[in-house]
């Protein structure tokens, strides 16, 4: 879709207040990957998208995205800069239609390129379009998803931070989202998604970080998941 | 209680078309007031206490303006647009750091600036009354209306504030930038997510709530005598109208501010010293049976 692209973690910290969540955590994504951030609750993923997204400022540690530092800006810029966000908790603007929500986040992305519009967005996500004149509060957890998704997109941004798409969502959805994140790498996005479900990421990753207690503690293609079945029992098992 | 002469008016159109017109403008001037602060309300969550004292500084502005030029659309605009500025500056250097505070801490920061407002008001232009008295433009005959007198220009500080409520309604409700603001009263950090600069559309959205209030000054100026006082009295009716219509409601704030505009006009002569009393009546009775306002919905 657009140039080269490498996000970059170097050895960050993040505390809220006297507790520590993050201890030198480095991730690298290149362009057109996929790589699933896995790990269980608590153990600093979402904390690690927030921060990417600049909702929390490293204590230390540089946030590099094409080598320019990112990390200290506000979110809207590194929105900017291209980087599209999809919190767990969705967070649709609720009384706002579904068009109306997609229409919110329009913008082009950081070389001024515009891929994604209203008609792109329906070709991908059908679904959207036949409810597009309803309030975004009243969908399905997989329609809200779906639509986050889309309103990600409409910022046409470089690289994509999904939160657990798949959490709380009925299997058939499940399976719908993994669907449309092979068809979203395949077209080229960049996506960073954040899990528990190892299956899902298995099915829709490249690569896979897991982390635990804020360390990283595993870095490896995700067909090489089977291999290290041993660590991802450890990090990853209840 | 003066139950007579309030039977008196209301079977006289000539005495009912005078009220209803008075009614009427003081409506006018608490929307306008009411509506801005019902806006940053709405969007940034702060009570703006400073409020009534930008509706003052809108009519001391058009004043000065006014003795300058000697044109009276060049003083609104200079009320409006001098209020909107100073808005967005005082947004920006002191309403901004408190978002987060208590709003205890917002109060404080308000409340010293009404003091503040109103001693710059007295060093600059004086603590004696003063008025604009009625523009050129409008020293006209009264309009004969269903047996009563108007003068000409309540209807047009009727108009023109119809015209406004209206504009702000479709902007507010059609427009890209009110879909914006509509969001980031809702989730201003997922707005930010999306790319928008919402530190720029607080400000923008401050900027238009003061605009607003500096318009009512000015057009308020033709028929009402400044005081440094001015604006804590509006600032009072004002949260009336914004709690009557239903905090963030823009057309409650519309209906609200004409129905409390009615009643002091009705009440000054039924009820001449109970007329505030019977604001807050209304606005009791309004609570018990709608909790939440004419126009508000229940918070999430």
């Amino acid at each position: 879709m657009s140039r080269a692209l490498k996000l970059e973690l170097r050895e960050i910290d993040v505390s809220y207040g006297a507790s520590q969540i993050l201890f030198g955590v480095s991730i690298e994504i290149e362009k057109g990957a996929t790589m699933a951030l896995l790990g269980r609750n608590g153990a600093g993923k979402t904390t690690t998208f927030r921060a990417i997204a600049g909702l929390v400022a490293p204590s230390a540690g540089q946030i590099l995205l094409n080598a320019k530092a990112i990390n200290g800006l506000s979110p809207y810029r590194i929105a900017r800069a291209g980087i599209g966000y999809v919190p767990e908790d969705r967070q649709v603007f609720p009384e706002h239609s579904v068009e109306d929500n997609l229409r919110i986040a329009k913008k082009p992305g950081a070389h001024r390129q515009v891929y994604w519009n209203l008609q792109r967005i329906y070709e991908v996500f059908p679904t959207l379009y036949s409810i597009r004149q309803r309030a975004a509060g009243r969908l399905s957890g997989g329609e809200q998803q779906m639509l986050v998704i889309a309103r990600a997109l409409m910022g046409n941004p470089e690289l994509i931070l999904l939160d657990e798409p798949s959490e709380g969502l009925a299997p058939i959805m499940v399976q719908q989202i993994a669907r449309l994140l092979l068809r979203l790498r395949e077209m080229g996005v960049t996506i960073v998604l954040a899990e528990q479900n190892l299956h899902f990421c298995q099915t829709v990753a490249t690569h896979v970080t897991i982390i635990d207690k804020g360390q990283i503690v595993l870095r490896d293609k995700a067909e090489n998941l089977e291999r290290d079945a041993e660590i991802t029992r450890r990090y990853l098992a209840v | 209680m003066n139950l007579p002469a309030l039977l008196d008016c209301v079977s006289s159109s000539s005495c009912v078309v005078t009220q209803v017109s008075t009614g009427l403008i003081i409506g006018m001037l608490l929307f306008l007031v009411a509506s801005g602060l019902t806006l940053i309300f709405g969007v940034l969550g702060v009570i703006n206490f400073t409020h009534g004292s930008f509706y003052m500084l809108g009519a001391y502005f058009s004043l000065t303006a006014y003795r300058v030029t000697g044109s009276y659309f060049d003083a609104v605009i200079a009320g409006a647009l001098g209020v909107a500025v100073f808005g967005v500056v005082f947004e920006r250097l002191f309403i901004s750091p408190v978002y987060n505070s208590n709003v205890l801490m917002q109060l404080l920061v308000c409340y010293a600036f009404i003091l503040i407002l109103d001693d710059v008001v007295k060093i600059v232009w004086g603590t004696d009354f003063q008025t604009m008295g009625m523009p050129a433009t409008f020293a006209l005959p009264p309009i004969h209306l269903f047996g009563g007198f108007v003068p000409p220009f309540y209807v047009f500080l009727t108009g023109l504030t119809v015209a406004a409520a209206f504009s702000l309604s479709v902007l507010v409700n059609k427009t890209r930038f009110g879909k914006l603001v509509r969001a980031a009263a809702v989730n201003r950090q997922m707005l930010s997510c999306l790319g928008v600069n919402t530190s720029l559309l607080y400000a923008a959205v401050f900027g238009l709530g003061s605009l607003l209030a500096g318009a009512a000054g000015a057009l308020a100026a033709p028929v009402r005598s400044m005081s440094p006082e001015m604006g804590f009295s509006i600032l009072i009716e004002s949260f009336i109208v914004t709690v009557i219509g239903g905090m963030g409601s823009i057309i409650g704030a519309f209906f609200a501010a004409v129905l409390v505009g009615i009643i002091r006009a009705f009440g000054s002569i039924g009820y001449p010293l109970f007329t505030d009393g019977l604001m807050f009546a209304f606005m009791a009775l309004v609570l018990l049976v709608k909790p939440t306002g004419l126009f508000g919905r229940k918070l999430a």
